[in-house]
């Protein structure tokens, strides 16, 4: 399955960029595979229960899925090493199961309950865990960047060997602030992953209509930052780049850019009628570059039968059954909650104040 | 007739300065736009140049001299075919008169001249923390917040300075001078002219255990960052959950500067207080900023602290205590009176003093409140001191509506009402953009005079 290339889309005057392929030399062992597998169907299947609960008001406010786009996450989390850090905006339920965030605790925020990671008052765009590595979670398009910046700024300063993984889209590529990001981590070469999800669509605008230039893996070249663009629905591309990047970061070369042309299949959130593209377009890309019956496929061809692919997917719908009903019987959150972490309490006596 | 070359102010705050170096001598021909001198202002060194041609008469200020006067007479200037003997020096009884306005912020502050005592000591009343009765040092604003830095980057190896020109060019108003040579690049850094981005990456170093100070070069630049401030750093611990703290300061001048107009002259204190999540300071006295910045830098929290610029200067007395704390959230009576109660912050705190003492001379008791911290607001010591004495006017440089005045005064009556005597007075910044003409400016600041005013106001109309 490897290197089907990447289709001949090109936007504006001047090269194509380089695309990165899955070779042969990069295929990481079968169980490896599996795992993959197992986590992008999660993700599916996470992300097709949220939908519902949604549509039965379980689930307020926005709602932002990431199906369609599970290859990119799981690819660049495959390559990453422990305490390495991610930071993303708010299409964020992927990311946090990539990051081995509890599915229940993910759910449970969704509805607003106690159990969920931020106890009911972040919800979907809002959600972090420290133990995890996770910083959010950022409900605001674009500030993300500067904050994953800021923990690339960290790992230096703390002379760490990690490197902060930084996702934004496509629409993010327009705001001011990535670019004062891009600068900084340039100018001071810190350890951090640019991954521009590119959907092909901010909202309800296509990204020609939006992106003047050339390709977004290019935003990064008047700082001097190497940019890449990937085929998105390829988990075993993202994984190939995502090493690469990595390691120019952890080698302490500052930070790369990798543009991963991906889709997603739903609405820009749960209240978007996506009236701006054709049921055509979405179909074609289910059908020909699905990112999970691409791994599917490729399981197959390394002998993984049946039994033991209907095995995970048996076992990823229990886990988000588990999931759906832990997000429905936890509590709602206390009212007392309404005014807590706020601010967080002095423990040095000095320092407080004594009226 | 011989030309007298003056003391110049070469930045809007400037009153004094140091004359460093003269780079001619008497009898030496100058042409103009020569460098004459060199002038070690509060924040830089400065050429002077020669604005004539002429001789250098005579040197009437010699290298080295401190605290020069902007507008004092520093060197006479022979024309051609003039002599020494022609020269009309300045007689020491005579304040010069300022050829042009110079940096004078408010209008009740005469000004300055070589034969004054510095503004600084005249307006500031050098007082410590009452609990204080160790030693102290008299320094400037200024150096106790450096000192507060400094004590605290060597004290926490993971709190670190960032900000346009804090390293290098020693900090646009000094404030950062030195730190650069004691703790190196890593942990003193010039960012680019990017608030957002710093701000923002401030933010995610919290998030990522270190301590950043955050200077902005004023906070109307902050602006830019105010996302960063607000949807960031207060709001990102409630969001998770409790596992988000943004142990944060965001520091820098606030309010209004001097003839630098309306967008680099405002007070943002209640712009930061509305919102949970912040901690706002903004301390009058060099003790309370050195205690409460390092109270801020060692705050799991963010905190917003507002400096002044023309109180950089001002010199007041600073325990000599490397572990000096003023907690945030606790305000301080400065002057104790019965009749009327003035609260005040920041740069209004001097002339909230100044206003009490003529208030004593017309026969009012006025007690002067220094909130230092406007969130949490220590409405308790405001609460107390207005039930004795049943009057209320609160001062801010910042503009009237919805203002930390609003505030106090709706807590006030939450909390004081039937102790009150008389309607809650608000002196404020005018209701306009800061204008630049020196006569406009001086109208749109609040002045001591209306402190005085809105004081018997509420004394006079509303005998209780």
């Amino acid at each position: 399955m490897t290197a089907k290339a990447e289709t001949k889309r090109k936007r504006g005057p001047g090269r194509p960029p380089k695309t990165v392929g899955s070779g042969v030399n990069d295929m990481p062992p079968t169980e490896d595979l599996v795992a993959m597998y197992k986590d992008m169907l999660l993700i599916r299947r996470f992300e097709e229960k949220a939908g519902q609960l949604y549509g039965m008001g379980q689930i307020g406010g926005f709602c932002h899925l990431y199906i369609g786009q599970e290859a990119v996450v799981i690819g660049l989390q495959s390559a990453s090493k422990p305490g390495d850090t991610v930071v993303t905006s708010y299409r964020d339920h992927g990311h946090m199961l990539a990051c081995g965030m509890d599915a229940d605790g993910v759910m449970a925020e969704l509805t607003g309950r106690e159990g969920g990671y931020s106890r009911g008052k972040g919800g979907s765009m809002h959600m972090f865990s420290r133990e995890k590595n996770f910083f959010g979670g950022h409900g605001i398009v674009g500030a993300q960047v500067p904050i994953g910046v800021g923990l690339a700024f960290s790992h230096k300063y703390k002379n760490e060997p990690n490197v902060c993984v930084t996702y934004l889209g496509d629409g993010a590529v327009n705001q001011g602030q990535v670019y004062e990001s891009f600068n900084m981590a340039a100018l001071w070469s810190l350890p951090v992953v640019f991954v521009i999800e590119n959907n092909q669509y901010g909202m309800g605008t296509k990204v020609t209509r939006a992106a003047a230039g050339r390709a977004l893996a290019d935003r990064g070249m008047a700082y001097g930052i190497p940019g890449k663009q990937v085929d998105g629905m390829d988990v075993l591309a993202v994984r190939t780049a995502a090493l690469e990047a990595l390691a120019h970061c952890r080698d302490g070369n500052g930070p790369y850019i990798l543009e991963m042309k991906t889709y997603r299949y739903r609405g820009h959130s749960m209240s978007d009628p996506a009236k701006y593209r054709t049921r055509e377009e979405v179909d074609a890309m289910r059908k020909q570059h699905d990112p999970i019956d691409q791994i599917r496929d490729l399981l197959k061809n390394q002998h993984v039968d049946d039994a033991r692919l209907k095995e995970i997917d048996s076992a990823v719908k229990a886990t988000v059954t588990k999931a759906t009903e832990f997000a429905q019987t936890s509590p709602e959150p206390d009212p007392s909650e309404l005014f807590t972490d706020i601010l967080l309490p002095l423990t040095d006596n000095k320092l407080v104040a004594k009226v | 007739m011989a030309i007298e070359i003056k003391m110049p102010a070469l930045s809007p705050t400037m009153e004094e300065g140091t004359l460093a170096k003269w780079l001619v001598a008497d009898g030496d021909d100058v042409r103009s736009g020569d460098v004459i001198a060199e002038i070690e202002t509060d924040k830089a060194t400065m050429e002077v140049e020669a604005i004539e041609d002429g001789k250098i008469g005579q040197i009437l200020v010699p290298a080295g001299t401190q605290h020069v006067k902007v507008n004092a007479v520093i060197a006479m200037l022979l024309e051609d075919g003039e002599s020494a003997s022609d020269m009309k020096l300045p007689t020491p009884d005579a304040p010069d008169a300022p050829a042009e306005p110079v940096a004078a912020p408010v209008a009740d502050d005469t000004n300055p001249s070589a034969e004054t005592a510095p503004m600084a000591e005249t307006v500031a009343t050098p007082m410590a923390e009452t609990e204080w009765s160790g030693s102290s040092t008299s320094l400037t604003v200024r150096e106790s917040l450096r000192d507060a830095m400094a004590e605290e980057m060597r004290r926490d190896e993971n709190v670190f300075i960032m900000g346009e020109e804090v390293a290098e060019y020693q900090g646009a108003y000094k404030v950062t001078q030195g730190l650069l040579d004691e703790f190196g690049s890593k942990r003193v850094i010039d960012t680019p002219i990017t608030e957002q981005g710093f701000a923002g990456l401030g933010v995610g170093a919290a998030f990522g255990e270190l301590r950043p100070i955050v200077e902005f070069m004023t906070f109307n630049f902050a602006m830019q960052a105010i996302d960063q401030i607000i949807n960031s750093a207060a709001k990102t611990l409630y969001m998770s959950g409790g596992q988000m703290g943004c142990p944060i300061v965001f520091r820098g001048p606030n309010g209004a500067a001097s003839r630098v107009a309306a967008q680099h002259s405002q007070c943002f204190a209640s712009w930061y207080a509305h919102c949970p999540g912040l901690k706002v300071v903004a301390p009058y006295s060099a003790a309370d900023a050195k205690g409460l910045l390092k109270a801020a830098i060692r705050d799991p929290n963010p905190v917003i602290f507002l400096e002044h610029e023309v109180l950089y200067g001002q010199s007041f007395d600073v325990p000599d205590d490397d572990d000096w704390i003023v907690p945030i959230g606790k305000a301080n009576i400065l002057r104790s009176g019965s009749d009327v109660t003035i609260v005040a912050f920041s740069i209004m705190v001097g002339r909230a003093l100044e206003a009490a003492d003529r208030l004593a001379e017309q026969g009012i008791s006025a007690e002067v409140i220094d909130l230092r911290s406007i969130r949490p607001l220590d409405s308790a010591t405001i609460v107390e001191s207005v039930k004795k004495t049943s009057r209320l006017v609160t001062c801010e440089e910042g503009f009237p509506f919805a203002g930390i005045g609003a505030e106090i005064a709706m807590q006030v009556m939450e909390q004081a009402f039937d102790w009150l005597d008389a309607p809650i007075t608000r002196v404020t910044g005018k209701d306009v953009p800061m204008p630049y003409a020196a006569n406009l400016e001086a109208l749109a600041l609040p002045q001591i005079d209306d402190i005085v005013a809105a004081a018997r106001t509420t004394c006079d109309g509303f005998k209780g």
